[in-house]
């Protein structure tokens, strides 16, 4: 038995910030991870993060409110205004404290922290660290991990929740190294398990951000948010699935198409051309794509940063150069770069409130494994590290708190009950008498998701793929017999995930086909309009074995009624 | 197709590791982890590897790779395959796990010992310290590891010695020694500047050769030597040598 009084599942950004915050406070804290957790998909967060500072030349009349604005209209109005305000007012703290623990931010010459555009904005704001800025606060956070002696367990796959009554009590974890399944005793417990971007193939994705996490908490009732709001990166990196950050075209990279068009301009004001958030773009890049318009007439386009110049490149972008040619083999200073919209952000998530609570009592959640909502229906660039680490601190706090007032104890016979129905699920999986293959599922899973929930969405392929995904759910009963053996048994790991994976597909798809409007991210080419007196709300997915039932929920308005978004 | 000569071993049933073959269908651009991928998926499901990013930048699956340490997502087959073979094992130095999963443990246990983190008497709240680009461009290099454990699989003064601090550990200690709001440089430089510091490194310069992210652990190792030999002048009132 691990017992600890605060346990947090995942050991990225959201959940290190969170152990930090607790730690600080002189609370046990123990950080699970089915991964080493500098291994955690955080590290490959490129561009920077997003916060008021007024460190650029051009941004001295920028504030926490009109960076609020800025993520209100890029979310299409479906953020919660409470939560972007506190996400944006937090920010310049935060970026403060990640410098002050040893961040290696990069400067401007006057020594102060070095910001650049990004899409959406109204003035530049996005804090960076060349183009490793998720590689280095990662790194910065587990550093400090350390230094205050989170205790850690690596390689530690959370495979159920305990939950009686409403109330979270742990969760039951299988050790990679020895396949020992763990009954985990927590006070409250904390889910940082990242996003599901793994339910398509092409992505940017780890392939280890399967979603696992949001999956564990579906399960156990908590209703998933938004999940339907997923961000397609315009400039993937074609045959690889890598992102080519949006840093680039904040510093003026352009978008060819196959006629050598810098189509952009069909799109959006001449003034914000390549600067537009990622929704517009990825929905323009598509769009040059579908029309035979890409590059040849294959599906990509070209981004060019060739007139950046080789030492802005090699200064601010050498992580660009790096995967263009390691990847690619081609050489971004000379040639242009082939780019295509890939699945890259889950916008939705378990559903949370600022504070990081679930509707289970003492289970709470951060990171891109949450939905607050702070991103609504379209996410802008250099926000999703700034929410793992606002709202990483203050879930932080909050479960700290909690401890305080924290009810109940374990049911008595709970730990053993709840190791027992996941040594029996395990060995289920390992004694199946079928012949369906799991990476065969996912595959066909990945499939369906890349064709019909994407860019662009309609109601026949929809409900398809949620006849496709419910039919995969049925062979999963029927798979072949799963590897056994105790050490490192990624088969097993797997195909265990793959249940979860499958079941937010569902939720995915059936939520993309009951929201019959388009909004930011969300577009329905039989619904091509936003439908504020309909659809301005968030749509809530509560497990049921028959499927989803989806409900409504408000979406918090505070200062700025929905207008016509426009860039 | 393309032979994987495959590094196998489970240490609770296997008396002595063994190598596997499999035929891979190689297509253009295909990296080594995709090699490997395919074996699992539809050949050896108990083939055990390590990955995640497939991007270069979480550092899960560095192995030797055709006579070199190398990462397998960031390698693509055709640059590396030679008569139609590539043969993949663990990192060296460290214990296997099972077939190419090696326990880090000790690895990590190096980088911890040299406190790595900023020591700073600043608290976290307030303002910004000030970091000028050039102060801030000698961590250039330095903070771009990714942990792999490629350069201390191939550095044979780890080999000999298990109590060598090891490049990926000293290079973390010249980021913090280098960083101008770190203040714990003297503690930092006596406790590097030893034994099974910095003057246990031989500068055979397999970390630099090595490194799947083009970084120099030796030229960082001898950055520290000089520092500590600048200090040690300055402790007996000399300010050059000689």
């Amino acid at each position: 038995m691990i017992k600890h009084d605060i346990v947090i599942v995942g050991g990225g950004l959201a959940g290190l910030r969170a152990a930090l915050e607790a730690r600080r406070a002189g609370v046990d804290v123990a950080v699970i991870s089915k991964l080493f957790p500098l291994r955690s998909h955080s590290c490959m967060a490129q561009g920077g993060l997003n916060a008021a500072l007024g460190n650029h030349p051009d941004s001295r009349s920028d504030s926490p409110e009109v960076h609020a604005f800025d993520t209100v209209k890029g979310s299409d109005y479906l953020a919660d205004q409470d939560a972007v305000e506190i996400m944006t007012r937090d920010g310049v703290e935060i970026v403060y404290e990640m410098e002050r623990w040893g961040c290696p931010w990069s400067r401007f010459d006057d020594g102060s922290i070095a910001q650049r555009p990004f899409g959406g904005q109204s003035f530049p704001r996005t804090c960076y660290g060349a183009d490793k800025t998720g590689l280095y606060l990662l790194q910065t956070l587990y550093e400090q991990c350390v230094r205050s002696e989170v205790r850690f367990y690596d390689e530690f796959l959370v495979v159920s929740l305990v939950v009686r009554d409403g109330r979270c009590f742990g969760a039951v974890a299988y050790e990679v190294a020895n396949g020992a399944i763990h009954a985990i005793e927590a006070r409250v417990l904390l889910l940082a398990t990242g996003g599901c971007g793994r339910l398509f193939s092409h992505t940017s994705n780890s392939l280890t951000s399967t979603g696992f996490g949001t999956a564990l908490a579906y399960l156990a009732g908590v209703p998933l948010k938004d999940m339907e709001f997923f961000q397609f990166h315009p400039t993937t990196l074609v045959g690889h699935g890598t992102t080519i950050t949006e840093g680039l075209r904040g510093q003026g990279a352009y978008l060819f198409n196959g006629a050598g068009e810098r189509f952009m301009e069909r799109y959006v004001s001449n003034a914000v051309m390549e600067r537009a958030p990622r929704d517009i773009v990825a929905r323009a890049v598509q769009t040059e794509i579908n029309s035979g318009r890409g590059i040849g007439g294959e599906r990509y386009v070209h981004l060019d940063v060739r007139h950046l110049g080789e030492e802005k490149l090699q200064t601010m972008f050498p992580g660009i150069i790096e995967v263009c040619q390691e990847f690619r083999k081609i050489d971004p200073i000379r040639e242009m770069i082939p780019v295509a919209p890939g699945a890259h952000y889950t916008m939705g998530g378990i559903d949370v409130n600022a504070d990081g609570e679930t509707e289970v009592d003492g289970l709470y959640a951060a990171g891109e494994c949450a939905c607050v909502s702070v991103h609504g229906a379209n996410r802008l660039g250099g926000n999703s590290l700034l929410d793992t680490l606002v709202f990483g601190r203050r879930t932080g706090r909050a479960i700290v708190e909690y401890l305080g007032r924290a009810r109940g104890a374990p049911p008595a016979a709970g730990a053993a009950d709840a190791v027992r129905s996941a040594e029996e699920n395990l060995a289920k999986l390992v004694a199946g008498s079928g012949t369906e293959d799991p990476t065969a599922l996912r595959r066909r899973m990945n499939l369906l998701m890349d064709e019909s929930v994407t860019v662009y969405r309609e109601d026949g392929a929809l409900a398809r793929t949620v006849e496709g995904i419910r039919d995969l759910q049925e062979r999963y009963t029927r798979m072949r017999p799963i590897y056994g053996g105790r050490r490192f048994n990624y088969d097993l790991i797997w195909s265990l995930e793959l249940r979860g994976t499958l079941l937010l597909a569902e939720v995915v798809a059936a939520g993309a086909r009951i929201r019959k409007e388009s909004r930011g991210s969300h577009y329905r080419t039989d619904y091509p309009e936003r439908d504020d007196a309909s659809w301005l709300k968030h749509t809530l997915a509560y497990f049921r074995p028959e499927g989803p039932e989806f409900r409504g929920k408000p979406v918090t308005i505070t200062k700025w009624s929905p207008q016509e978004r426009r860039y | 197709m393309i032979r994987f000569r495959v590094f196998r071993f489970d240490p609770a049933c296997d008396k002595a590791p063994r190598f596997d073959t499999f035929e891979v269908p190689a297509e253009k651009g295909m990296p080594v982890l995709d090699g490997l991928a395919y074996i699992f998926e539809n050949v050896d499901h108990s083939l055990a590897y390590r990955s995640s990013c497939r991007t270069a930048l979480c550092g899960s699956c560095a192995m030797h790779i055709n006579g070199r340490y190398r990462l397998a997502c960031q390698t693509q087959i055709a640059d590396v395959v030679r008569h139609g073979l590539v043969e993949v094992r663990p990192l060296a130095h460290l214990p296997v796990l099972r077939d190419l999963v090696v326990d880090m443990t000790g690895f990590m246990d190096q980088w911890r010992r040299i406190q790595p983190y900023l020591i700073s008497t600043r608290p976290p709240s307030g303002g910004e310290n000030p970091q000028t680009p050039e102060q801030r461009q000698l961590l250039d290099g330095l903070i771009d590891c990714i942990l792999c454990g490629a350069c201390y699989a191939a550095c044979p003064t780890a080999r000999d010695n298990p109590k060598y601090l090891g490049p990926h550990a000293l290079m973390r200690a010249l980021r913090f020694i280098d960083d101008s709001r770190d203040e714990a440089t003297e503690e930092r430089l006596a406790q590097v500047a030893s034994e099974q510091g910095v003057f246990r490194c031989h500068t055979v310069f397999n970390c630099q050769t090595v490194c799947p992210k083009d970084l120099d652990p030796a030229g960082a190792i001898v950055r520290i030597k000089r520092h500590a030999v600048s200090r040690a002048l300055r402790a007996s009132g000399k300010d050059r040598p000689g």
